[in-house]
């Protein structure tokens, strides 16, 4: 960039239009450099892995959690790393797999959304939101077949059908709106197994907010690359609802006075 | 076999600022005060989809006045700079300083070497994010000249009229609903009042989260201007 940075005004027929990332491949290709594949070759070290995060649709809205855990291999990478994010005002991501690749996958579509709002003087509706995230995990496929694979989980408050939806993904950026709801990671499967268990359609965001923590102390209970509430560093899942009033996480002592709830009683004694 | 004419560059120059300040004067004026909770943007503006003020980044405000295709592209250039350098560098970083610099770099430039220079007077505001720390007025003209305003600026052909009717009413401190209402009688000609329905009014409020532009749009409008 040059010492007094002109302004990236473009002709005809190269404008990148309201898209952030095509701005910048045509301007700073460098900053979008993904890793490639080699072919038969497996990375020689261990990388860290976020592992359980889940979406639940409720009355009004969407209830999306997530553990603090990230594991490399067999060991604890990070105990108090964030998997959770406000993708924009009305809607969130998180995030399982490959950790450094999926926080930097989430600020480019933090940016993506913002900038689009800000360009075209109006938010991009929530299924133009689902699929920019598609593309962008399709774009990381190169990186994926070698094993470093990010699956995000995305929702959000749709304000033209006025109710929360849930989008999952696989690998490839194949996306997949889930009707009630989705769990991702590791623990994934415990998660969801408790969810389904309690979920019936219309529960409030009060009880989603009571079901994600339950589901995720129980994917913490079964599965050792997600992390349960720790109590002696005051480390609790990261609980955020989406609403016509917008994304808002919830304050740390509530989910702390939540878990404790449930030590103290349905989970009490810690039964095999 | 035709020659061409000599023409002095004093001449040429000449003509490039009459010929732009004609194309901003029969444009309508913007005023931006600052005011206890930020900074207020009022312009007059029939229009409630083509807009003169917009959101550049979280504490920074583009507003424009003259050739609506001209500013809407420096606007647009503006977003993609901030977003770039907040994205390689951190949210931080992005300061309307350099962001101004870079709009009078580009003006100047497209003034002296095309054809045409741009008919548009623009405006770069940035609120401090705290109360201590302060609020950054900067007014570019059409040729490239930056400047670096506090109080309250005035763009547009009407300037010295609207200028002198601020320095009657402006005082610091004012709250903002005071400082849309100074703003909007400013902008009116003697004996006319400004409706909600003429004017397009945006805040960049200290203390809102993160983003710190707003409209200030319907009931909310209409009361502040009743």
């Amino acid at each position: 960039m040059n010492e007094t940075p002109l302004l990236p005004i473009f002709s005809e027929g190269t404008d990148p239009g309201p898209s952030f990332l095509n701005l910048l491949r045509r301007v700073a290709p460098d900053s979008l450099q993904m890793p490639q594949a080699i072919p038969g070759q497996t990375l020689p070290f261990e990388l860290a892995h976020g592992t359980t995060v889940l979406a639940i649709r409720c009355e009004g809205g969407v209830v999306m959690a997530g553990d603090r855990r990230a594991t490399s291999g067999n060991s604890i990478a990070n105990r108090r790393i964030e998997k959770l994010f406000a993708a924009d005002e009305y809607s969130g991501v998180a995030i399982a797999g490959t950790a450094g690749l999926a926080i930097e996958m989430v600020r480019l579509f933090q940016v993506q959304l913002e900038h689009y709002e800000k360009i075209e003087g109006a938010a991009l509706s929530l299924e133009g939101k689902a699929n920019q995230l598609s593309q962008m995990v399709r774009a990381n496929l190169p990186a994926a077949m070698q094993g470093l694979v990010v699956v995000p989980l995305f929702a959000g408050f749709d304000k033209r059908r006025d109710r929360g939806r849930v989008f999952s993904y696989d690998a490839v950026g194949g996306k997949y709106e889930e009707a009630d709801f989705s769990a991702n990671g590791s623990g994934a499967v415990h998660a969801r197994n408790w969810i389904k268990a309690a979920w019936s359609e219309g529960i409030s965001a009060d009880d989603a907010i009571s079901i994600s923590i339950r589901s995720l102390f129980a994917a913490a209970d079964e599965d050792t690359a997600t992390g349960g509430p720790d109590l002696v560093r005051g480390i609790y899942p990261l609980v955020a609802v989406i609403n016509s009033e917008g994304f808002k996480f919830l304050d740390e002592t509530d989910v702390a006075a939540r878990s404790q709830l449930l030590l103290d009683g349905p989970e009490r004694g810690g039964s095999a | 076999m035709s020659m061409p004419f000599y023409v002095s560059p004093e001449q040429v120059m000449k003509d490039r600022a009459d010929y732009a300040r004609k194309g901003i004067a029969r444009g309508r004026s913007l005023v931006a005060l600052e005011c206890a909770e930020g900074i207020v943007m009022v312009a007059q503006n029939q229009s409630r989809t083509l807009y003169k003020i917009s959101e550049v980044y979280d504490r920074i405000a583009f507003a424009g006045v003259g050739k609506y295709n001209e500013f809407q592209m420096l606007k647009i250039g503006g977003v993609r700079l901030a977003d770039m350098k907040g994205f390689q560098y951190s949210r931080e970083d992005v300061t309307a300083n350099s962001l101004a610099n870079a709009y009078a770099q580009t003006l100047g430039q497209v003034f002296t070497n095309e054809m045409k220079p741009y008919e548009v007077e623009i405006l770069v505001a940035q609120v401090g994010a705290t109360p201590e720390e302060p609020n950054e007025l900067f007014h570019i003209l059409y040729d490239g000249t930056l400047m670096d305003e506090s109080d309250y600026t005035v763009l547009g052909g009407d300037a010295e009229r609207i200028g002198d009717a601020l320095e009657d009413t402006f005082r610091p401190g004012l709250s903002l609903a005071e400082a849309i209402q100074i703003g909007a009688k400013s902008l009116a000609d003697e004996g006319v009042t400004l409706g909600a329905d003429q004017l397009e009014v945006a805040a960049l409020e200290r203390g809102r989260p993160r983003r710190a532009f707003r409209r200030v749009i319907g009931d909310e409008l209409l009361g502040i201007l009743s």
